[in-house]
């Protein structure tokens, strides 16, 4: 069990109040996760000691710096299990990790004629770089369907994938119904049929204990800025054979080995793929949020969200004309709760929470595709982390019943 | 929880929207959507000789701000010149709202004002009537 009162300590925004007597109560952690003191500290500290930029300088402070960047990117690859350094990426964040596998593989690998495999229960970030590619390739994307309870219905794989199919992106745990997939399985039906396998895994890292050598994955994205880290960068993993046979992405200086007015050469992994000067602060805050991550457990979190995930689902359920869309069992799903409330507009109950001090998100949730299936054109979310306590689902209840008698139901 | 963004006339006008419907055939009709968050409002507007409203109407779907908004938008507009739907502030009606709105949720309280401009700047001045 987690000691919830030292995490929470731990998280200084959750000392505030959002309005004067009002403190706050965040459940929109699958947005955007809050920040412990040790990653606030770890990057002021670098701005007030330590700061040069990486890669350049022959003087001390610049290899300090070098140092602790990289050393960010050791700590991020033992925290996925990856086989070396050299296949860990670091972008902006994972929507730029799908942008650059679908620009550098996709423009090496697709061809007209060729099939893209996505879910129905995809992020825009793994949606829209790939419907650039297949414009620009005359190339098709087909999509693995999802249930009635937020399931991917897994008998369509063997007639979605094809000796056609180039590639098959899914995310590992969807932002809207909190589905847990089966990586491994998708993985391995992508590699039956020869097609490369990529994995959404922005709302698996930061709630998980992720293995990317047991999931076998091609490419894996995620964001620090969802597991207690920076914004402003996030990973891309890749297999070293993969990446090494891709293009770079985006040029400019540190992603070169030589330069002359005629042309230029590539650096090695993992550089080639990160030019101009990277965002330094971040990559040390993202390293000390692994570090923090890592000293609580993943698997410690990960039961933790469970328990409060069950709890939620079971509340909810009585509040009347609530529905939760998505898994109904909490060991099916991670710690999201996307609900609508009979006629009440998503963005009309999240107005009224606020007034209570609750955080959830309301809207599409970059999943307008999920919620056309669904037949809405919004839903409410509630999302839970490591710090979320039952006391603050029972006061998402009390407001949400308000909501009903405000709203006359 | 504070009540106030959602006085009694804001859900009333929710659950009772008034000038609901369509007009066909009308001098203007106009509808847009605001795709983040699901509102829909279209307007339907017939003029008399002098290109004055002599029926308004209203239909679309979304949150309680955006549905009331129309209402209240479209009660006001009732006999107004042309001219005066084109530049009809949006002061005037967030004062009809009369709820303070957050960034946020003036996007939603404005939409149907949205709507009215476009539609109205779609018929020139010197616009002879349909019907």
């Amino acid at each position: 069990m987690l000691d919830i009162e030292k995490i929470r300590a731990d998280f200084p925004i959750l000392q505030e109040e959002v309005y004067p007597g009002v403190p706050l109560i965040f459940l929109d952690s699958a947005a955007s996760s809050q920040k412990p003191t040790a990653v606030i500290e770890a990057m002021n500290h670098y701005y007030r000691t330590a700061h040069a930029n990486v890669h350049r300088g022959i003087y001390r402070l610049s290899e300090e710096a070098t140092n602790a960047y990289e050393g960010a990117r050791e700590k991020v690859a033992r925290f996925i299990n990856a086989r070396d350094t050299a296949e860990i990426i670091y972008v902006r964040n994972a929507t730029e990790a799908f942008n650059l596998v679908a620009y550098s593989w996709g423009e090496a690998n697709i061809h007209p004629g060729d099939e893209i495999l996505l879910t129905e229960m995809e992020h825009h970030a793994n949606l829209v770089p790939w419907h650039l590619l297949v414009e620009r390739k005359g190339a098709t994307i087909k999509y693995v369907p999802f249930d009635e309870n937020g399931m991917l219905d897994l008998s369509t794989l063997g007639e979605l994938l094809t000796e056609r199919t180039k590639i098959f992106s899914f995310t590992a745990v969807s932002n809207v119904f909190g589905t847990i997939n089966p990586v491994r399985q998708l993985v391995d039906a992508a590699h039956a049929v020869g097609a490369v396998a990529m994995v959404d895994a922005a709302q698996a890292v930061p709630h998980m204990a992720v293995d990317v050598q047991d999931w076998d994955c091609d490419f894996l994205a995620f964001s620090s800025h969802k597991m207690c880290g920076p914004t402003g960068i996030g990973i891309l993993y890749g297999k070293r054979a993969q990446l090494e046979a891709m293009p770079p992405f985006m040029g400019g200086g540190d992603m070169i080995q030589r330069v002359t007015l005629a042309g230029s050469t590539w650096n090695e992994l993992p550089w080639k793929f990160e030019a101009g000067t990277p965002s330094i602060a971040e990559g040390i805050g993202l390293g000390t949020a692994v570090d923090y991550l890592t000293a609580i457990g993943m698997d410690a979190i990960h039961a933790h969200e469970q328990f409060i995930t069950h709890y939620a689902l079971e509340a909810l359920s009585e509040v009347p004309g609530l529905k939760v869309w998505g898994p109904p069992i909490a060991s099916q799903k991670a710690g999201v709760a996307a609900f609508t409330l009979e006629k009440v507009h998503p963005h009309d109950i999240a107005e009224l929470l606020d007034k209570d001090g609750i955080a959830i998100r309301a809207g599409h949730h970059c999943a307008m595709p999920l919620h056309q299936k669904l037949g809405l054109n919004a839903s409410a979310r509630a999302s839970f982390y490591l710090h979320t306590t039952t006391a603050e689902i029972d006061n998402l209840i009390i407001s949400l019943n308000r909501v009903r008698k405000l709203f006359r139901l | 929880m504070d009540k106030n963004i959602y006085r009694e006339q804001i859900i009333d006008l929710y659950e009772r929207p008034l000038n609901y419907g369509t007009l066909d055939p009308a001098d203007f009709s106009h509808e847009e959507d605001n795709p983040l968050c699901g509102d829909v409002i279209r307007i339907d507007v017939c003029l008399d000789g002098e290109n004055r409203v002599t029926a308004v109407a209203w239909s679309g779907n979304g949150c309680a701000i955006s549905q009331a908004s129309a209402s209240l938008l479209t009660e006001a507009i009732k006999d107004m010149p042309l001219d005066e739907l084109k530049t009809f502030p949006k002061e005037r009606l967030l004062d009809l709202i009369g709820v303070p709105l957050s960034m946020a949720r003036l996007k939603c309280a404005l939409l149907s004002l949205k709507v009215l401009h476009t539609g109205a700047n779609s018929i020139p001045d010197t616009h002879e009537r349909n019907a």
